[in-house]
């Protein structure tokens, strides 16, 4: 009588579909998974401990470092989140938040770039990889005329933006979203009608509406389980509720609804940058004020308050007031928040990370385990997780 | 602004367990004790639809007594508001029930938890270190903890 027995093996910490240095210890029967661990956390960086020790301002820089695929996102939230804590929040000027929600969309766009191509890429569809990736190189353009940077923008400041865009730039965005739907229906072409590509995904990844809301999966994953919620609908931001969009819903719980829903959103994102474009009108991009906001260059240089005002910033920060507060924000992996904890000095005494990527791999053991060893790769496809989010 | 909707029923319902009920910038902070806290979030989930553990930590009050305060961000998906629940604990007894069996959600988060803070969560499925390596010594969010590492010579700055 033949006799089967359970053989564990390694996927992972170095396997390329693992999108980083995520160890998944699989146990399978055969082909089939019977139970899946994942082992997190080596690229832990302490980044809550580092922010411990630095001034407000000074944490920016480690934000972009966390969902590095979407940068502008983390600098969003963070920045969201101190000036809640400030209670500066509704003296942003006009131009600053409808800045931010431009760039947070562009930021979208080019997060959900790199989820359809590598998805496709582990799944074996490699044209989409090129195409996808060509598109990205065009935002990060964008990014590299607006920021300096092409990955880590660091743009946001508390109080408003760093900078103003540059000269042309509204127009280059305008360019790009122009030709934005019509690359989104060839990675469509390439995709949505095969059926290889339906086969490897439809079906694959179930998992119900309940469950994920148990396990606290958000953003596209949990919308493609049906459950209508967008925090940029629902808890607006930065000026959100002024923006007509779409909250792309699907209830096939699986892969394929989660395919067609970022396909959707990028295509809503569009929209939204378009609004974002009509409604740029010149105007101040740095609030009103000077205690905490970093005064423009040339203040600087020009005027003894503003040098004052710089000197006290940098070297000591500004002090909130003792409080807590949570604020987060749709990332394009689901909610990323932050949560402040101040003691009245000029750094935070604790500074708690909401990953959105940690929290949603936390559904994966559940949403593979009885399938094939190869859906667990069109899994952490879809999960869209970047590991320096997850292990901070 | 108006009282959030949950803190009379929890009053009501947990007399002697509601601590401190706190509001700061629109966020309401209710402090409850730690032997009722799967009480208290079973409550919260089933009678006043909170149905998403958005984000559980901890900090670290060295000097203080209870050292701990555990943080649990709820949100509540039909009703779309939050809600700020914490619980103290003590240095000596460092120690408090899971929230596993009301929030799925709260098992990595409690690992995580009991890594970097030292907080164990009695009852816990699979209390392992999630981020540190397994055989690590200390947590490294406690106050306590230097920054630049266990034996090492904090940072000086640049000398050139």
């Amino acid at each position: 009588m033949a006799s089967t027995e359970v053989m564990t093996i390694n996927m992972g910490p170095q396997h390329p579909s693992t999108h980083g240095v995520l160890q998944l210890v699989l146990e399978l029967d055969g082909e089939t998974v019977v139970k899946a661990t994942p082992h997190i956390g080596f690229l832990h960086r302490g980044i809550e401990k580092l922010a411990e020790h630095r001034t407000y301002h000074q944490i920016l820089p480690l934000t972009d470092r966390l969902d590095y695929l979407a940068p502008m996102h983390n600098n969003l939230g963070y920045m969201l989140a101190v000036e809640k804590l400030l209670g500066i929040e509704d003296q942003i000027p006009e131009r600053a938040q409808v800045v931010r929600v431009l760039l947070a969309e562009l930021t979208r766009i080019k997060s959900h770039l790199v989820w359809i191509a590598c998805h496709a890429l582990d799944i074996g569809a490699m044209t989409v990889f090129i195409y996808a990736f060509r598109e990205r190189e065009h935002i990060m353009n964008i990014y590299e005329k607006i920021s300096g940077a092409r990955m880590t923008s660091n743009y946001f400041r508390v109080g408003g933006l760093s900078a103003d865009l540059p000269d042309g730039l509204e127009q280059e965005i305008r360019t790009f979203v122009d030709s934005m739907p019509g690359h989104i229906d060839t990675y469509e072409g390439l995709l949505t009608g095969n059926k290889i590509w339906q086969k490897r995904i439809q079906n694959v990844g179930v998992i119900s509406g309940e469950d994920a809301i148990d396990l606290g999966v958000s953003g596209p994953s949990l919308r493609g389980s049906g459950v209508d919620w967008d925090l940029r609908r629902d808890n607006p931001y930065s000026g959100y509720e002024n923006y007509d969009f779409q909250v792309c819903v699907d209830d096939g719980c699986d892969t394929w609804a989660r395919y067609k829903i970022r396909l959707l959103e990028m295509r809503e994102s569009c929209k939204i940058i378009y609004q974002a474009l009509d409604k740029l009108k010149p105007g101040p991009i740095l609030a009103d004020c000077p205690k905490v906001c970093l005064p423009p260059k040339k203040d600087v240089v020009d005027s003894i308050e503003g040098l004052i005002h710089h000197f006290k910033i940098i070297t000591e920060g500004f002090k909130p007031e003792k409080g807590e507060v949570y604020v987060g924000v749709e990332n394009p992996k689901g909610e990323v928040g932050f949560y402040l904890n101040s003691d009245g000095g000029p750094r935070p005494y604790r500074m708690k990370i909401r990953p959105a990527s940690f929290i949603n791999l936390q559904a994966l053991p559940k949403m593979v385990e009885g399938s094939m060893i190869a859906d667990v790769v069109a899994v952490i496809g879809t999960l869209d997780i970047v590991l320096g989010e997850i292990d901070r | 602004m108006s009282e959030h909707r949950a803190v009379a029923p929890l009053k009501t319902e947990f007399a002697d367990a509601v601590l401190d009920v706190v509001e700061f910038r629109g966020e309401t902070t209710v402090t409850v004790k730690k032997e009722q806290i799967v009480e208290v979030c079973t409550f919260l989930k089933k009678e006043l639809g909170f149905n998403f553990l958005t984000d559980l930590c901890s900090v670290d009050y060295l000097g203080q007594d209870p050292r701990f305060m555990v943080v649990y961000q709820l949100y509540s998906i039909d009703k779309n508001d939050r809600l700020r629940i914490k619980a103290p604990v003590a240095e000596t007894d460092a120690r408090i029930e899971t929230v596993t069996c009301v929030w799925q959600t709260a098992n990595w988060l409690e690992r995580e938890c009991w890594d970097l803070m030292g907080i164990e969560f009695v009852n816990h499925p699979d209390p392992r270190r999630i981020l540190m390596p397994a055989d690590w010594e200390g947590h490294p969010l406690r106050k306590d903890y230097p920054v630049q590492g266990p034996d090492r010579e904090p940072y000086q700055g640049r000398l050139s």
